[in-house]
């Protein structure tokens, strides 16, 4: 058995190709991505090495608006945190006590996470529509007429028409996690808790949240990670319009890479989103660490 | 007593308004699929059609070629799944009950590749395709997407195959059994389970991707649903009713599996996020 599994040419071939298509379609990139970072280069014409120059164009030119994507996608981060996974967790609270029709429920509220959210953003693009829209059309029948406007048109009310669908469409997603992170809580410390007369505020707060701490991580990391590589909802709703009011990282990427034909400069941008996501998962897993010392 | 039970009420009407405003949106999509402009823009807009146009389902799939692109993502994405459901079989027997000296260090780099997000490769792998000659088909979808899938489905299958015990594989050692055999005939056959939540995890995952989709494929024929029906809105942003039968198309086959096979989709996705 042992010289069975020593087998150097099946580990050979068993390894090949995972390590093959990991190597050459993830992990390059990344570096590819950083040594693009540092030219000037149009994806046909020479490459020119300008060091960290575009780096520095990335925090100093105002008129390229990745401060703006960033503060955006800060925004993104910002509302998921304080409705998104608050709601997750009063639904998954709330289901895992035992109510009637808990699975049915579960199974509704998971919906829209499957939805691809080209159909999601499609369909809310609808309901914002000026003239035909759901939304308009309810506040002219309630007499509101004022209030209507073109809610993606203008530079106002874009961002908040964006990340409405984008909060909307993951509730349930954080919900699932953190239900069945509950579920796999021994039942006997509920009841104990029951027996010693604790409220139901006071068993989540003191019992139920402390006991799924690592879900509650995991899901940080998901959301605030998740807000900085957000691109579907604004790729269908905007594209980053109106005069880029609505921009993130990812779409300004794309946009500086396919549309302006700046390949070293959308590098940096790919690096700079790399950076952000690393450093909020080592951010979020450090605060996790302090709290249990 | 009477308290607690209105309590109980009040949580449940909670619970159907939620329910209502999740599934609301889906319904209206269904409603003006079905229906004409007159319906949609005036009359009728949020009621059910009064006359159901199923023609525009028709012009959704022959006209606006949905028919095409939902083909092209089942084929993309099918490929996907199977491609790598085999790969990872493979890697993950080795890295779980091989014996060699980088297998740490393999598992490793894995678990840093999970972090790493597929928008940082978006140019590197476009220009890749472009050298192999290979952008705009649909290998260019189907190598990135499994890449970045391997990653994912290695660590439910290793947390899978830790799981089982190592005594069939001895009495198989025994019969004399070559390596490759036993991998074949007896550890393959057990980890099905595995393998349909790692696929179902992929298929949600690649049926809705939009960023590589949108890039490297331009030709209708190759097209798959996501781009496909950002073209079709385009095209057709006047007339909603076969964008709407474009959309429940579009969406159709992940509703289907999930409501089958509710509880192993969950399953699948919250997996997916305990092992990210």
């Amino acid at each position: 058995m042992g010289k069975l599994l020593q087998n150097k040419k099946a580990i050979f071939l068993f390894m090949a190709p995972a390590v093959l298509f990991f190597a050459v379609i993830v992990v390059a990139p990344v570096f590819l991505s950083g040594y693009y970072s540092l030219l000037e280069w149009d994806g046909m014409g020479e490459k020119i090495f300008v060091g960290f120059d575009n780096y520095a164009r990335l925090f100093t030119d105002s008129g390229d608006k990745f401060l703006l994507a960033l503060k955006n996608s800060l925004m993104i981060a910002v509302f998921s945190l304080l409705i998104q996974l608050p709601m997750g967790m009063l639904f998954a609270i709330i289901l895992s006590n035992g109510v009637r029709g808990e699975r049915f429920f579960i199974t509704i509220f998971f919906i829209p996470v499957i939805i691809s959210t080209v159909a999601i953003g499609q369909l809310w693009g609808k309901i914002y529509h000026p003239d035909y829209g759901l939304l308009n059309t309810l506040l002219r029948n309630v007499g509101f007429d004022r209030l209507t406007r073109a809610w993606l048109g203008d530079k106002e009310t874009v961002l908040a028409a964006v990340i409405t669908p984008i909060i909307w469409q993951y509730i349930g997603y954080y919900m699932l996690l953190f239900y069945s992170s509950i579920k796999s809580v021994s039942a006997d410390l509920f009841d104990a808790a029951k027996i010693d007369g604790a409220s139901r505020i006071q068993t989540a707060f003191r019992i139920t949240i402390p006991l799924i701490k690592p879900m509650i991580k995991t899901c940080l990391i998901f959301s605030l990670v998740g807000s900085f590589k957000t691109y579907d909802m604004v790729c269908v709703l905007t594209d980053g319009g109106p005069a880029h009011a609505s921009e993130v990282p990812t779409t300004l990427m794309v946009w500086t890479i396919f549309k302006r034909n700046q390949y070293g400069y959308g590098s940096a941008m790919a690096v700079i989103i790399v950076l952000i996501c690393f450093s909020l998962y080592l951010l979020v897993q450090k605060f996790f660490k302090a709290d249990n010392e | 007593m009477e308290r607690r039970s209105d309590r109980r009420w009040i949580l449940q009407i909670v619970l159907m308004v939620w329910a209502v405003i999740q599934l609301f949106p889906l319904y209206w999509l269904f409603a003006f699929s079905l229906k004409s402009n007159e319906e949609i823009f005036g009359e009728n807009i949020i009621g059910l059609p009064h006359q159901f146009l199923w023609k525009n389902y028709e012009t959704a799939i022959i006209g606006a070629n949905i028919g095409r692109f939902f083909i092209n993502s089942v084929i993309v994405v099918g490929c996907t799944v199977i491609l790598t459901s085999i790969i990872s079989l493979f890697a993950s027997y080795a890295l779980c009950r091989m014996r060699w000296k980088l297998s740490k260090v393999f598992l490793g780099l894995l678990m840093i590749g999970l972090m790493i997000p597929m928008h940082a490769a978006l140019l590197p792998v476009m220009l890749m395709l472009k050298h192999m000659n290979l952008l705009g088909g649909y290998l260019s979808l189907i190598i990135p997407y499994t890449a970045f899938a391997i990653p994912m489905t290695l660590l439910i299958f290793i947390g899978f195959l830790s799981g089982i015990p190592v005594e069939l594989e001895e009495a198989a050692c025994i019969d004399g059994c070559n390596i490759y055999q036993m991998v074949f005939k007896v550890i393959f056959p057990l980890m099905k389970p595995a393998v349909a939540t790692a696929g179902i995890f992929t298929f949600v995952n690649c049926w809705n991707e939009l960023m590589f989709a949108n890039t490297f494929v331009n030709s209708t024929e190759y097209k798959t649903l996501t781009t496909g029906i950002q073209t079709l809105a385009g095209q057709y942003n006047t007339t909603w009713g076969p964008i709407g039968a474009a959309l429940v198309l579009a969406t159709f086959p992940t509703i289907m599996i999930y409501i089958l096979l509710a509880k192993q989709v969950q399953k699948s996705l919250v997996l997916g996020a305990v092992k990210g």
